[in-house]
């Protein structure tokens, strides 16, 4: 393929990267609309907020499936908002500054998604 | 009646920034701004500056900041403004060479980058390439655009970061893009998701408004973002 369009400009390199976050940012928003606005009703309006404790968290984590319901949250909500961060720097960051932002946004939302994942997959099941 | 014209004025030559001169017109409902601009150019100042042809919204010459919206001064009257103000700025985002006049060179280098042309290799017919009216259709409301600007001057996005394609020269891709007739649609959607390319659009929705020839620009963004992500999958 020749290096430059008919337009006689330089053929962009395709990046899939940017079509890849593009779509990714619009499934975690779908994924999101399912399992925040189910753990808002569970946690707010089912459930009593009150007497949700420590002991209350380990009960509902007792069953592998909220376990990977809440992880899933975990995943899509680290990706949109920190994605979304990143749209907000790129839009008004040039250069130097523009690199470290995105990359401390990257750390940023591995060392929470590792956090979180961390949590989810070592917390004691309870004791029947 | 009388109405206040506004005008943000800027010489290269004499001034430093931009200011605002007003200027008292004689104004009928049915006056357009652009039969204002004539006025005040005519009759109070000769070295007022602005672009204008055809007069009548087909030409895309006149398209400038008025009341705070991008429009065509030739296809906005005086009673659609209501009031007895008007303001009238040079389209923002693109550099301003004199008064209302600003250079386009970048926008037209945007809207050339796309291949706005038709490609066909085939060999050509004797007469001319024929195509449905169900395919015509599919393309039929990004043919309308003048390239006036007023899009991409109103995008936020393009205000951030002018390295982004911008609105009108996607609009005139999807006028190539979906038609059957061309073979360059794999090309233009390669141009097209780069950094710079749809990605950047954030559906703000100031396009859809400024264009004076209402077209659905954010749709039209929207399905040739579809169509990379189709093509990929």
């Amino acid at each position: 393929m020749p290096t430059i369009t008919r337009a006689g400009r330089a053929r962009p390199q395709g990046s899939s990267f940017e079509l890849a976050v593009w779509y990714l940012m619009r499934l975690t928003g779908l994924g999101l609309f399912v399992t925040a606005l189910g753990h808002f009703l569970i946690t707010h309006l089912l459930s009593d907020p009150s007497i949700q404790d420590v002991a209350w968290v380990s009960e509902r984590w007792g069953s592998i499936a909220w376990r990977t319901v809440d992880w899933l949250m975990l995943t899509f909500v680290t990706f949109h908002a920190f994605m979304g961060m990143r749209v907000v720097v790129h839009d008004y960051t040039r250069g130097a500054l523009k690199t470290v932002l995105t990359m401390a946004l990257y750390l940023g939302a591995l060392v929470i998604f590792a956090l979180g994942t961390m949590v989810v997959a070592t917390l004691p099941f309870p004791v029947a | 009646m009388q109405v206040e014209l506004r005008i943000l004025r800027y010489d290269p030559e004499r001034d430093r920034r931009p200011h605002e001169e007003s200027y008292r017109v004689e104004a009928g409902p049915m006056d357009r701004v652009l039969d204002l601009l004539h006025r005040v150019k005519y009759e109070q100042d000769g070295t007022l500056t602005f672009r204008r042809s055809c007069g009548h919204g087909i030409c895309g010459s006149d398209a400038m900041l008025i009341n705070g919206r991008n429009r065509l001064a030739c296809k906005i009257r005086v009673d659609q403004l209501g009031g007895k103000r008007i303001t009238v700025a040079p389209l923002p985002g693109l550099p301003v060479m004199k008064d209302l006049v600003v250079d386009m060179e970048a926008f037209f280098a945007k809207f050339r980058s796309v291949q706005p042309f038709l490609v066909n290799e085939g060999v050509a017919p004797v007469r001319e390439r024929r195509q449905s009216a169900h395919d015509r259709e599919r393309f039929d409301d990004t043919t309308k655009c003048i390239l006036c600007a007023a899009c991409t001057s109103s995008c936020p996005s393009f205000w951030a970061q002018p390295a982004y394609v911008g609105p009108a020269a996607i609009v005139n891709a999807h006028r190539f893009i979906f038609d059957t007739r061309d073979d360059a649609a794999e090309e233009r959607l390669e141009i097209l998701a780069d950094k710079d390319g749809v990605w950047r659009c954030r559906t703000i929705f100031n396009c859809t408004d400024a264009c004076p020839r209402g077209i659905h620009i954010t749709q039209a963004i929207l399905e040739v973002s579809r169509a990379i992500v189709e093509r990929h999958a």
